[in-house]
């Protein structure tokens, strides 16, 4: 059996502008980042054989490689159930790295998330497949949205384990705090204080609007090739560790709501053995962390999900200030989907590099190993960063 | 004019009996004709001993609710807010999505008692709905 430790590394990443309105194509947008990143690596355009993105990618990868002047490609692929991809992404280029399928991989994301298709307004369509299906159980009764879907697993953790509007409320500010001194971030010098989360609409009981993540205009992408090959190149390698995908029992999209319990995220608990099985490590071993966080009730349940401590305990973790750069566990560095942008999660991967090199706007001191998760809610994944 | 109206389900083979049932007043749940066990969402095979042969019971519509959530923003038409939407475990022993009718938001409880009610829309589509139970 091939082992993905230690095969792969990531050598660079590129992002847009973030905003409300991009007014260009996505090609544009992912163009521009897939450029970004091979510059950012100092490999010509014309060495990337390999493009991964989303099945909810609106750019296909031989019109982005038609678009930059990509070489001749050798591997392509998509990954399905929306932020659930952000790891994904990554694993098929490492995969292919690691069995020599390419040598240099670009994973990608471009979205007008905000001007253009909006997740938050809800899903629709007229061909019947077993997907659609699914999502009709749901629309007839008007349970439309993401933060309808996200709301009722919430309500039921909050219940069973006491967790309050401000616990939650602490996972938006903390992650506002580090966004108002990241200038990519929408949240860049617009403090969030605890009296304004209270205060803010509810959604969806018992989500309030700065429980939700951003919707946003914007590209990432990252250069994933071998770690013999990442040592030639200009950054400091993001080596990978351990990466998995991971979809469980009963898994629906966002709508896993017929498993026995609801207060806990199977999927996430079977990306962190696999993450910590592949790499050899603990949660003690790791010393920051980008859980996805396109709803700020999913990252309290992930620190339970990924062993930072016991069922029910998120919360006093939280308290803690466990997630701050002086914390525990300091979480989206960058401000996260909540309030640096919404790129699907690939800005929060993009960020974990940052944190291996040291680069972060908030960087914490002594950083190891970064852990970062996809979608919640949906099937996932997880990556275990280290340094070289 | 036409009064908006509720987004309703694509019909296949998986589904569109379920929604026959409803229209016939009817809360089904899918059962297994080799192994007996119940299912919702319907499927077309059973995942305990993988028969495609299935029939269906006729829900009492009793159940409790597991969780809800109280949908405000955005208001889609066709649905009126607060919308209060319940996982209600009926007490056959299966799981249903449904909407909570007769109940203020700030009344409703993890573990009330539900008794199912066929909605019927302007439109005549009918789709079970729960309300609190006496």
């Amino acid at each position: 059996m091939i082992s993905l430790k230690n095969q792969a590394a990531i050598a660079g990443i590129g992002c847009t502008e973030f905003s409300k309105n991009s007014g260009r194509s996505e090609l544009a947008l992912a163009s521009e980042a897939l450029v970004a990143a091979a510059d950012d690596a100092g490999l010509p355009v014309s060495e990337i054989d390999g493009l991964v993105s989303y099945t909810l990618d609106p750019t296909d990868e031989i019109e982005l490689a038609r678009s930059v002047g990509a070489g001749d490609l050798t591997f392509y692929s998509k990954i399905n159930y929306g932020g659930g991809a952000a790891v994904g992404v990554v694993h098929q280029a490492v995969m292919a790295v690691a069995t020599g399928q390419a040598k240099n991989v670009i994973v990608y994301r471009g979205m007008n998330g905000r001007s253009g298709q909006r997740n938050g307004q809800g899903v629709s369509g007229d061909i019947v497949t077993s997907d659609l299906v699914h999502w009709s159980w749901y629309q007839v009764y008007g349970m439309l949205t993401p933060g309808s879907w996200i709301a009722m697993i919430a309500n039921k953790y909050m219940h069973k384990y006491g967790v309050t509007p401000e616990d939650l409320g602490r996972v938006a500010v903390s992650q506002r705090n580090y966004a108002t001194t990241n200038p990519r971030a929408f949240g860049y010098q617009k403090p969030l204080t605890m009296e304004q989360y209270l205060e803010s609409k509810m959604i969806a009981h018992p989500l309030r609007l700065y429980d939700f993540c951003q919707e946003s205009d914007g590209a990432c992408a990252l250069l994933v090739t071998s770690l013999e090959h990442a040592r030639d190149l200009k950054q400091k390698p993001a080596v990978i560790r351990g990466i998995t995908q991971a979809s469980t029992q009963g898994q629906e999209q966002m709508t896993s709501f017929y498993r026995e319990e609801l207060e806990s995220l199977p999927e996430m608990e079977l990306a962190a053995k696999r993450v910590y099985e592949q790499s050899g490590l603990t949660p003690d071993d790791i010393d920051a962390a980008c859980l996805y966080d396109a709803f700020s009730s999913e990252v309290v349940m992930q620190l339970e999900s990924f062993g930072f401590c016991g069922r029910g305990e998120a919360k006093d973790m939280i308290k803690d200030g466990a997630l701050d750069i002086d914390g525990r566990l300091p979480n989206n560095t960058h401000g996260g989907l909540l309030s640096e942008a919404y790129i699907h999660g690939l800005n929060n991967v993009a960020e974990g590099v940052r944190l291996i090199r040291g680069t972060s706007t908030n960087q914490p001191a002594g950083v190891e190993h970064v852990l970062v998760s996809s979608g919640v809610g949906v099937p996932t994944g997880a990556v275990i960063f280290g340094q070289d | 004019m036409t009064t908006p109206s509720r987004i309703k389900p694509v019909l296949g083979h998986d589904n569109q009996w379920w929604w026959e049932q409803a229209a016939n007043g009817v809360l089904a749940i899918q059962r297994c004709q080799n192994c007996g066990a119940l299912r919702h969402p319907p499927r077309p095979m059973c995942n305990h001993c993988h028969s495609m042969d299935w029939d269906f019971i006729s829900a009492s519509g009793k159940g409790t609710v597991c969780s809800y959530t109280v949908l405000e923003h955005p208001k889609f038409p066709g649905y009126e807010y607060p919308l209060i939407i319940v996982l209600v475990d009926l007490e056959e022993g299966t799981r249903i999505t449904s909407q909570l009718l007769d109940c203020e938001p700030a009344d409703v409880t993890f573990g009330m008692a539900v008794q199912m009610k066929m909605h019927q829309d302007p439109d005549g589509f009918q789709l079970p709905m729960f309300t609190p139970a006496n």
